[in-house]
């Protein structure tokens, strides 16, 4: 089954942040130095994203440590497949991109 | 020193109450808790604090709300009050950028839980003034007695309509956006 969608940038960054167990506040922290500062999360949107996740099965909550109250994601199979098919789409729209403008810009 | 102070807003006005509660912040008035009308501020660093404030879709008790709090409490934000739906975050700046929602998306979402509040409350309204005027065409006589109240309601429903407008106006704005960006 695949889902012919476009993720919102932040689902994009939220679901590679967590190619590694992280908790909310890390999440944007990492998504924030990978994007160089550009990408900040709202907490809100973060939150709205990452239930949706759950719902979806992209990603999972892990239990909980014993001595932290803060809960830790993890991406599935599910939300892997979702970001390999996403970095197809990403290169086919800077492939035309590029090919249209030149590669200005770059 | 600790500052009350009584000021009302309108719930689709939550931008320029924002917009106050950080200008007070901006002069060292940090808001510490809310009641109708009534905000309690006590001095502290300027500018050392940047408040929110949100409608939730449900009360703060829900177990819905109590997750979605916690989960902005672990990101460094404070929960200082709440007044029926209406929530009030602030952050320390210095822990960084504030906001709650970055994508349309979830502005949009904002938008339309307050619209829909203006819209449950539009029939109880137009019940009560169509109880009254049912009153005072069978009631001779109790028109003078019942007229401050009906001109309260209708104050009250102009005030639901201009919120309806206004919210609708904003919202039309943000979906046409939506259509560009994200």
């Amino acid at each position: 089954m695949s889902e012919n969608i476009a993720l919102t940038e932040a689902v994009y960054y939220i679901l590679l942040s967590l190619y590694e167990p992280m908790h909310g506040y890390g999440i944007m922290q990492k998504v924030e130095q990978m994007s160089k500062e550009r990408v900040r999360l709202a907490a809100g949107t973060l939150y709205g994203a990452i239930s949706t996740l759950l719902e979806k099965g992209w990603i999972r909550a892990l239990p909980g440590e014993s001595n932290s109250r803060k809960k830790e994601y993890l991406i599935t199979e599910k939300g892997k497949e979702a970001v390999e098919r996403e970095v197809i789409r990403l290169r086919e729209l800077v492939e035309n991109g590029e090919r249209i403008t030149g590669g200005k810009g770059i | 020193m600790r500052l009350t102070a009584r000021r009302l807003f309108f719930v689709w006005d939550f931008e320029k109450e924002e917009r106050w509660l950080n200008e007070m912040a901006s002069k060292g008035m940090n808001l510490q808790g809310v009641s109708i009308c009534s905000y309690v501020f006590e001095e502290g660093t300027p500018g050392e604090y940047q408040y929110h404030v949100e409608w939730l879709k449900y009360r703060p008790s829900h177990p819905e709300s109590v997750a979605y709090i916690r989960f902005l409490e672990e990101t460094g934000v404070e929960h200082i009050g709440s007044l029926m739906n209406w929530v009030y975050f602030r952050k320390k700046r210095a822990d960084g950028a504030f906001d709650l929602s970055s994508d349309l998306d979830a502005r949009i979402d904002h938008f339309k839980r307050i619209s829909w509040l203006l819209w449950v409350l539009l029939p109880c309204v137009l019940i009560f003034i169509a109880s009254q005027i049912y009153q005072c065409l069978t009631h001779k006589g109790v028109l003078p007695a019942l007229m401050p109240l009906i001109v309260l309601d209708i104050l009250i429903l102009a005030c639901i309509t201009m919120g309806l407008v206004k919210t609708r106006l904003t919202y039309r704005r943000l979906k046409k956006e939506r259509l560009l960006r994200e």
